[in-house]
């Protein structure tokens, strides 16, 4: 499988093995990178395609398995020693540090000086204006970081990797937090960078980006290679299914909706944003029990303040809001969650889960008041975990003994489902899901969907507010779509296409059907 | 008139310049993103084995080197605990600012006779200039070369946090260990140092005390100067010259008690004004102040 050790490759990594306690993240992988291409590895949230990377990178040590750089056996035991044979890292969470310049960052720990220690300052900017010139890639050095954008600050993070003669760069998911306008640019870059002789690896699970960026990808499952293809000439369901390991339909299939009564029922709404301007502005809708109605819309058109006035964390200024013929509005958000609302929260890490907490705990968020799991003045522990051991089973979060452990150190796919579980276990009336797919892979994704579709096949009436288009067009049975604060217009799935929905986002009109 | 101001001026440096030491102590130690509380604690025994090793041997710059080493095994301690063992930063300065007083006032009953107090020290460390060559109101001028070292190294810190490779290793361990980490830089190696040099400082910032402004040790000697010089250091946004400064207005505060001393307004009053003023700058600052980031947080390298 693995290709011979030669110096036509940049980087060639054999039988990498790495284990953590008794979990295998990679079990004898194998990855070949020719010198002068983009090279994406492509894998599920946890599959080891950043642990892959990291071993590359020196801040793992793999247990078993060579590194060749340039055709020879290289021992990489720190960053510095990757640093040291042209190896460069962009991280996904930036590593920046946001009270200093653009200079000061890219510098750091390689400065130049006068006399040993006294930094050269003059000299380090102008090696990185040489730099950016050179590159192409536009940015003050004299800006601090907290004051640019985050894809300015990617940016950074590349010169910082060119500064110290990387030759081969790692980029660790680098388009999460990207426009697509920043995408297209970064791709750009990244067939400049080529140009120059350098060399790529991308770490990705958008097949897109991988059409649209790479020559050659790798596949990883589980922790194992599954293959090595050119992306010329494969398509994204081939790639997709290797990924995930069985068929997977980038198209959601589900049956007609057959709705029931209104469940939730908002008229007039109105609430204010933090500079305490209507940010929500008369709003009407209604969603009946099962079907899934997706609010489609641009971010910061209401939809965030919509949320939180529905959860009862902003108060609403004019309107009802009703679930099932109660008011709910101004009240607090036990009294919705006890009218039967489920909320999937637009950020996992900061208002779906308790990082530090271990899963069991965030399992039980919202039920630790129940007489179940709480008989009188302590939590049934062990009803807590079995509870828990039961959603991990069922949603197939990984890994499988992650119970006791922080839900901080899940992957985000698995965070989500864990939210998910959570969210699904209250036996809702309603489920409201804000980006639920956010950030995550192709079998992540299906997985969520499937999961909407099953409740709204049960009789829950869904709401998804999301800010992909396509995902509200494949997973809803009405869309809505939103701009300033109110509802535009309503669709039935089917009938309208994206040009128009895009049209209608940007504020637009449409006087057809 | 002038002569007030002078004196004013002069007895402000001198009670600053305990405050200056152990406030740059302060700072080095909270930019390189390890909370020291222990201040306190630190200048206590850095007080007494100044006092001691200077009465021994006569030699009050030997003291003064003394009491900054016995600061900085204290510090190596905090550091021990707080950067290897990632234990809670607070919680050990708090057990610093109760070891410290407590062995201070031990081995101070140890060496004198069961007394609470050292003997004074024969001789202080000298002033500016030898007494005598100064006449009238510029004697008040005469201050401590503890005085002056510590706005050398005030400058120095200055110097160090913004021109040099160090001061920018120190400033991103303590803003973004992980980022220092990914380029090589080790950061508990630069944690360690800075917190030593911490204890150094806040050591100095103690025999300061009671080798240039009085001249035995006694378990007062140090009473809340060290959480002063943290207080002046989060007024001056943990910056070495913004806390330099700082720690001379609480010096002025200090200065006031000792010039309104025995006028009408009673003593007892007079005496709280570092410490209220310490209280009210804090409630006004310290929601304002942006504190290093990582500031308290044990580094683990690899954590997410």
């Amino acid at each position: 499988m693995a290709a011979e050790v030669s110096s036509g490759y940049a980087v060639q990594m054999h039988g990498i093995t790495k284990s953590f306690g008794s979990f295998y993240a990679l079990t004898d992988v194998d990855l070949d990178v020719k010198k002068g291409t983009i090279h994406s590895i492509l894998g599920e949230n946890g599959a080891g395609k950043s642990t892959l990377m990291n071993v590359l990178y020196g801040l793992y040590q793999a247990d078993s398995g060579r590194i060749y750089i340039n055709g020879q056996e290289v021992n990489i035991k720190n960053p510095t020693a990757a640093i040291e044979h042209g190896i460069g890292m962009v991280h996904q969470h930036f590593m920046l540090v946001d009270t200093f310049t653009v200079t000061q960052n890219i510098v750091l720990g390689s400065e130049s000086t006068k006399g040993g220690i006294t930094l050269d300052m003059k000299k380090a900017r102008q090696a990185v204006v040489d730099l950016v010139e050179k590159y192409g890639l536009e940015v003050d050095p004299d800006a601090l970081i907290r004051d640019i954008t985050v894809s300015m600050q990617q940016r950074v993070e590349i010169l910082k990797a060119l500064y110290r003669g990387a030759e081969t760069l790692i980029l660790d998911e680098p388009t999460a937090v990207l426009t697509e306008q920043e995408i297209d640019e970064l791709i750009q870059i990244m067939k400049n960078l080529v140009k120059d002789g350098k060399t790529i690896i991308i770490i990705t699970h958008k097949l897109k980006e991988i059409q649209a960026s790479s020559d050659v990808c790798t596949i990883i499952r589980r922790g194992h290679r599954i293959d090595t293809v050119p992306v010329r000439g494969v398509s994204e369901d081939e790639l997709a299914e290797k990924m995930v390991g069985h068929a997977v339909k980038l198209v959601v299939d589900k049956t007609e909706a057959k709705p029931g009564d209104v469940v939730l029922d908002i008229k007039g709404l109105y609430a204010k944003n933090d500079q305490k301007l209507d940010a929500v502005k008369d709003f009407n809708l209604q969603v009946r029990a099962g079907e899934i109605v997706g609010i489609a819309g641009i971010d910061g058109n209401g939809q965030k303040e919509l949320m939180q006035a529905v959860n009862n964390l902003i108060p609403a200024s004019a309107g009802t809001i009703s679930i099932s013929g109660v008011e709910i509005q101004n009240k607090t958000p036990r009294f919705g969650i006890d009218q039967g609302m489920s909320i999937i929260p637009e950020d996992r890490q900061k208002e779906g889960l308790v990082l530090n907490f271990s899963v069991y705990e965030n399992a039980i968020l919202e039920k630790y008041r129940d007489p179940n799991f709480n008989p009188g003045f302590t939590i049934d522990r062990k009803k807590m975990m079995d509870f828990t051991e039961g959603l991990i089973l069922q949603y197939d979060i990984r890994p499988d003994d992650c119970g006791p452990k922080r839900a901080g150190g899940l992957s985000g796919g698995n965070q989500q489902k864990v939210i998910i579980g959570r969210e699904i276990a209250n036996d809702p009336k309603l489920l409201i899901a804000i980006q639920p797919t956010r950030g995550l892979d192709v079998g992540a994704i299906e997985t969520v969907h499937k999961t909407l579709i099953r409740e709204r096949d049960k009789g829950v009436a869904v709401l998804l507010i999301s800010y992909e288009l396509d995902e509200v067009m494949n997973v809803s049975d009405r869309i809505a779509v939103m701009y300033d604060g109110h509802i535009q217009q309503i669709f039935k799935q089917g009938t309208v296409d994206n040009r128009t929905l895009g049209l209608l986002m940007a504020g637009g009109s449409y006087d057809g059907e | 008139m002038l002569n007030n101001i002078l004196v004013a001026i002069g007895i402000t440096l001198m009670y600053s310049t305990p405050l200056a030491l152990a406030g740059q102590g302060s700072v080095i130690s909270e930019v390189s993103g390890v909370v020291n509380i222990g201040i306190e604690g630190m200048m206590t025994i850095g007080a007494f084995f100044g006092t001691f090793v200077g009465q021994r041997t006569g030699n009050p710059w030997l003291g003064f080197l003394c009491g900054g080493l016995a600061g900085a095994v204290f510090g190596l301690v905090h550091a021990f605990a707080s950067v290897t063992c990632k234990a809670d930063q607070t919680v050990t300065g708090i057990a610093m600012n109760l070891v410290g007083p407590g062995l201070a006032l031990f081995l101070c009953r140890l060496f004198y006779d069961g007394a609470t107090q050292s003997q004074p020290v024969d001789h202080k460390i000298p002033t500016l200039f030898p007494s005598g060559m100064l006449h009238g109101a510029a004697k008040n001028l005469n201050v401590s070369w503890t005085t002056i070292i510590a706005l050398l190294i005030a400058v120095g810190m200055w110097y160090v946090f913004y021109h040099t490779t160090w001061g920018l290793h120190i400033r991103a361990v303590g803003e973004h260990p992980a980022a220092a980490d990914t380029l090589g830089i080790n950061v508990y190696k630069v944690r360690y140092l800075s917190v030593i040099a911490s204890g150094f400082l806040a050591g100095l910032g103690g025999a300061s005390m009671t080798l240039g402004v009085v001249s035995q040790f006694s378990p007062t000697a140090i009473s809340g100067q060290g959480f002063i010089a943290i207080a002046a250091i989060i007024f001056g946004k943990w910056t070495p010259h913004g806390g330099y400064l700082a720690c001379l207005l609480f010096g002025f505060f200090t200065a006031l008690t000792v010039l309104f001393g025995g006028s009408v307004i009673p003593v007892e009053i007079i005496s709280m004004l570092p410490y209220v003023a310490t209280i009210i700058i804090l409630i006004l600052f310290v929601g304002r102040a942006s504190a290093p980031k990582a500031n308290g947080v044990p580094y683990e390298k690899g954590s997410r």
